[in-house]
């Protein structure tokens, strides 16, 4: 490990400003960030630890809450009102990792934690646009049965692995930044960027700056919600593909419905086409798998993922099937 | 000075910030009951309590735990006395060759405490209801974390099912 210089934050503004510092990383539980130090994939000269700033987890008034980006993993996943109110959410945390690393990993770092494709790891023996940019891809023809089937680029195949991510996707989630140049919001569907010619810029996050809050805006109808995940054991892997959605069926028709889809993009993939082509129809098979298909017409496979296209529109169609069997009167 | 507490005794913190939870633990204070396994969180021999929760030493920076108090598999026996899920492996032939016997013994203990506090896993069929029963599948869930090569896998879950199971009888 590249030696670095550590300092924990007070406060956000302390954070911020200790983060000035040329190369500095923020810490939350280290469950990503110490392993791709470790593997000097990231070699920062400062980490300022922000696993002791707020992460306390907010039930407002108007049905919303907002959770502290220090609040860990499973601090959400158990908490009462995330369980009744966005279940996915729960089922989507305590879908991913292990109990010790959901025990360890913050909000905020979940949200920042970096693609688990093995040849961005694989500093010494491998070519990564991610890594280093303008180096190529060696997953392009590689091993790339874990890797994106949409929104993919020449220059970069890699998923995002977050499960946690896809439900706040489908929960249309608020990110709340303080960085160098003050407060303000993101939508967490725009947080993350699509690889084009610049994977190595994975966030629209300017310099220094530092997420200090989620925010979960009132969904009534997500109280009947699910998060499946299909992987290749049936716990501590990731994602070959996930589905989160959330659907409001009244008299057999699709009022509203929340859809997003994990292990297939560069980015936790909200499914706006299928959404939109949902709204308004019966809340039928023909429908959702109508639905599927708009959503993945674009799809492309590379030489070992091509499963991943039928994998994830069979998973989009047995998951609102089985919400829309829940509704039934 | 700032420090932290292994096993109830206090010690000076590393000054080098890179020095992991885990080469804190084994090769600072030779402690040498925790395990080193992949030394990247997939296997969880690592295990180790952190005020009561399971963590993975290897991805803690020792730095980051100031002030916690840190419980590994040498603070589990009290007085020369076996903790009782010590023994439940022993009785149920829970390891073979007992390297990732530790991190499977912290892990389980700090399990029992997220059941008691109604912690859901992905195999909780009610996300709404309050007590989880310590069924055979949650069990095996919620250990995933912790691998076993010799696949001592049924008598580790034979061994945490009979603690846990004395342990509800013995609250009121």
């Amino acid at each position: 490990m590249t030696p670095f210089a550590y300092a924990r934050a007070q406060d956000a503004s302390d954070a911020v400003r200790l983060a000035a510092l040329a190369n500095a990383s923020y810490l939350g539980g280290g469950t990503n960030l110490v392993d791709l130090m470790r593997e000097t994939v990231a070699q920062p000269a400062a980490l300022v630890d922000v696993s002791g700033l707020p992460g306390a987890i907010e039930v407002r008034l108007d049905g919303s809450i907002l959770i502290g980006a220090a609040a860990k993993n499973t601090a959400v996943a158990e908490h009462q009102v995330v369980r009744q109110r966005f279940p996915l959410l729960s089922r989507a945390i305590v879908a991913g990792a292990s109990a010790q690393i959901r025990n360890m990993a913050t909000v905020g770092g979940n949200i920042l934690q970096r693609t688990r494709c093995t040849y961005f790891y694989d500093n010494e023996g491998s070519r990564c646009n991610k890594r280093s940019p303008g180096q190529g891809c060696d997953a392009v023809d590689g091993f790339n049965r874990m890797h994106a089937v949409l929104g993919a680029s020449d220059a970069c195949i890699a998923t995002h692995p977050s499960d946690m991510c896809v439900a706040l996707a489908a929960l249309g989630a608020i990110v709340h930044l303080h960085g160098p140049q003050g407060q303000r919001t993101l939508a967490l569907t725009d947080l993350h960027r699509l690889p084009g010619e610049h994977p190595e810029q994975e966030t629209e996050l300017a310099p220094g700056e530092l997420i200090t809050a989620v925010e979960l805006p009132a969904l009534s109808f997500a109280t009947r919600s699910a998060y499946r995940k299909v992987r290749d054991r049936s716990s501590y892997a990731f994602a070959l593909v996930s589905v989160a959605a959330a659907i409001d069926v009244e008299d057999g028709v699709v009022r509203d419905v929340r859809l997003a889809l994990g292990g297939v993009a560069h980015k936790p993939w909200r499914a706006w086409k299928a959404e939109q082509m949902l709204t308004g129809q019966l809340a039928t098979v023909d429908s959702f798998r109508a639905a599927a298909a708009a959503e993945l017409a674009d799809a492309t496979p590379q030489s070992g993922n091509g499963f991943k296209i039928g994998l994830a529109g069979r998973t989009v169609v047995a998951v609102l099937e089985d919400l829309a069997k829940e509704m039934q009167p | 000075m700032p420090t932290i507490s292994i096993n109830g005794a206090q010690h000076p913190l590393p000054p080098d910030p890179r020095v992991s939870l885990l080469d804190f633990l084994r090769e600072h204070l030779h402690l040498s009951g925790t395990k080193i396994g992949c030394n990247q969180g997939a296997c969880g021999a690592c295990t180790v309590l952190a005020d009561g929760e399971r963590i993975l030493s290897c991805l803690a920076l020792a730095v980051q735990y100031e002030g916690r108090a840190i419980t590994t598999v040498e603070g589990l026996a009290l007085d020369g006395q076996l903790h009782p899920l010590q023994q439940a492996f022993i009785d149920h032939d829970g390891f073979q060759c007992g390297y990732c016997t530790p991190g499977q013994l912290c892990s389980a203990i700090g399990m029992a405490a997220e059941l008691k506090r109604g912690v859901p896993s992905h195999v909780t069929a009610d996300l709404a209801a309050g007590g989880i029963a310590p069924s055979h599948d949650e069990i095996r869930e919620r250990m995933s974390g912790n691998l076993c090569r010799c696949g001592a896998h049924n008598g580790i879950v034979a061994a945490i099912n009979e603690q846990l199971a004395a342990t509800a009888q013995e609250a009121p």
